[in-house]
């Protein structure tokens, strides 16, 4: 359980980014956290575990504060897999290896351990045949598809994803939302930043809509698309169709 | 114009004997260089030893090796009363100035690295030791390569300067010789040779490990 409480970030004195966001996510739900450009979502996502780090409030992960005092971060980020927009995959290493090598580190598993699960965790997003290849020589669905096996092989508790899909052609964002939502039926607890409506719709078991640094409003994806609670997320989806 | 190739025959072991002074003392220079380029670009950002590293490059980028050298073999040992040793002088002068030029390209290769990777590397746990080891550096060195063999290769061209301290080099063989045959075109024909051949071996090989290193 990821427990957010009056949570703050400034870039500067002027670029004042969240404004007191308080949110609880709870285990096993998929969250989708939609809303305009600029709003916060990624800064958010972000602060959840610390690459960025809030400038005032309280990020509870599993009962412990992760944003005060002494804390091993290095242990809660092992509790809490990333996905990115660009992919980040470590270029000098071939697929197998970008997803061994924190088992390896972090895990400290054996290299032949490690290179196992590796496989077995390209071979489950689909790229059993591509586990020898470099990031340079895959396409962008598989560079993403990587990433997602990487992040799951330290058998996370929570999957955070900003925005995994906006880098891909529409049919590498099929492949990828069709991992993702093969996911969110495993009890791992997923939060998606992504403009994806329709995943949105089909798998979240709620919707974040995130204004200028506020989560404006928390809804079932019904209840959202149909009518939502406040007039700026019925503006908002209003605009999107 | 008579040229007197034949006194090659007896001087030329002798003076290309210099060479593994050359290598020997490029090589540690490079070595230290390398070590002190690498510190310097990872605490250059930090505020009071930044300060001072930047000064320290500066400094030695801003004045000739030539006068570096003399200054740290005659002039502090005078001033200090001192007696200092050649070849420790040569090889922290030519280390400091070759860190000072190398500083600065590997600030620009590390910076270089994307950020986006650091953060997959942090987002999954890894130490940060662990990220400068295994994420940072071996791309980093990848891209600063070229500009380590070429300060090797400058290097070699400009340790000719030591011979000046008696150092036993290409130059100072050459002088020795010259006084004993009063010849100096053969000689110096055959050490600019040398030099040139010895630089080209050193591009191949840098350009061969560069290739090994590259996985695209
Ligand atoms: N490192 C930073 N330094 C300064 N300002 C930043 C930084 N990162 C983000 N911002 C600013 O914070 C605001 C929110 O950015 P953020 O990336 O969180 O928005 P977002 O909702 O993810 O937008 P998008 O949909 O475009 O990704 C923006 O105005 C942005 O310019
Ligand atoms: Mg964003």
């Amino acid at each position: 359980m990821i427990k957010v409480e009056h949570l703050y970030k400034d870039y500067s004195e002027s670029i004042k980014v969240l404004k007191d966001v308080s949110f609880t996510f709870e285990d096993g739900k998929t969250y989708a956290i939609i809303g305009s450009s600029g709003g916060g979502k990624s800064t958010f996502i972000r602060c959840l575990n610390m690459l960025e780090v809030p400038t005032g409030g309280v990020i509870e992960v599993d009962g412990e504060i992760i944003n005060q005092g002494k804390v091993n971060l290095s242990k809660v980020r092992e509790k809490m897999g990333m996905v990115f927009q660009n992919f980040n995959l470590f270029d000098h290493m071939d697929a197998k290896k970008n997803v061994a090598y924190a088992l390896m580190k972090v895990k400290k598993m054996s290299e032949k351990e490690a290179y196992e699960k590796a496989i077995r965790g390209l071979e489950n997003v689909g790229l059993g045949h591509r586990v020898d290849s470099y990031p340079h020589q895959l396409s962008g669905g598989e560079k993403q598809r990587v990433a997602i096996a990487r992040a799951l092989a330290m058998e996370p508790e929570v999957l955070l994803c900003d925005e995994p899909t906006s880098a891909l052609d529409p049919e590498m964002t099929t492949e990828v939302l069709k991992v993702l939502k093969n996911l969110s039926h495993t009890g791992l607890t997923m939060i998606v930043v992504t403009h994806e409506m329709n995943f949105a719709k089909e798998v979240a078991d709620y919707i974040l809509y995130m204004d200028k640094g506020e989560i404006a409003e928390c809804s079932t994806p019904e209840e959202f698309f149909s009518h939502a609670k406040t007039e700026r997320a019925r503006q908002f989806v209003a605009n999107m169709l | 114009m008579t040229f007197h190739f034949e006194i090659l025959g007896t001087w030329g072991p002798f003076i290309l004997e210099g060479l593994w002074v050359v290598l020997g003392l490029s090589l540690v220079s490079a070595f230290i260089g390398v070590a002190i380029g690498l510190v310097c670009a990872f605490l250059k950002k930090k505020k009071i030893i930044g300060t001072f590293l930047s000064f320290y490059i500066d400094f030695f980028r801003g004045t000739p090796v030539f006068v570096q050298l003399y200054f740290v073999y005659f002039g502090l040992p005078a001033l200090m009363g001192l007696a200092v040793d050649k070849w420790w002088v040569s090889i922290i002068v030519f280390g400091l100035n070759s860190g000072a030029y190398l500083a600065e390209i590997m600030r620009a290769g590390i910076e270089g690295i994307d950020k986006g990777q650091i953060e997959a590397a942090k987002a999954l746990g890894v130490m940060q030791k662990d990220i400068i080891k295994d994420i940072i550096l071996p791309q980093a060195i990848r891209s600063i390569l070229p500009a380590i063999i070429n300060e090797f290769i400058a290097l070699t061209k400009e340790t000719s300067v030591v011979s000046v301290l008696g150092i036993n080099d290409l130059m100072k063989r050459y002088s020795f010789v010259v006084a004993k045959t009063y010849s100096p075109f053969e000689p110096l024909l055959m050490i600019m040779v040398t030099y040139y051949i010895l630089n080209k071996i050193l591009s191949f090989i840098g350009s061969m490990i560069e290739r090994k290193l590259k996985y695209d």
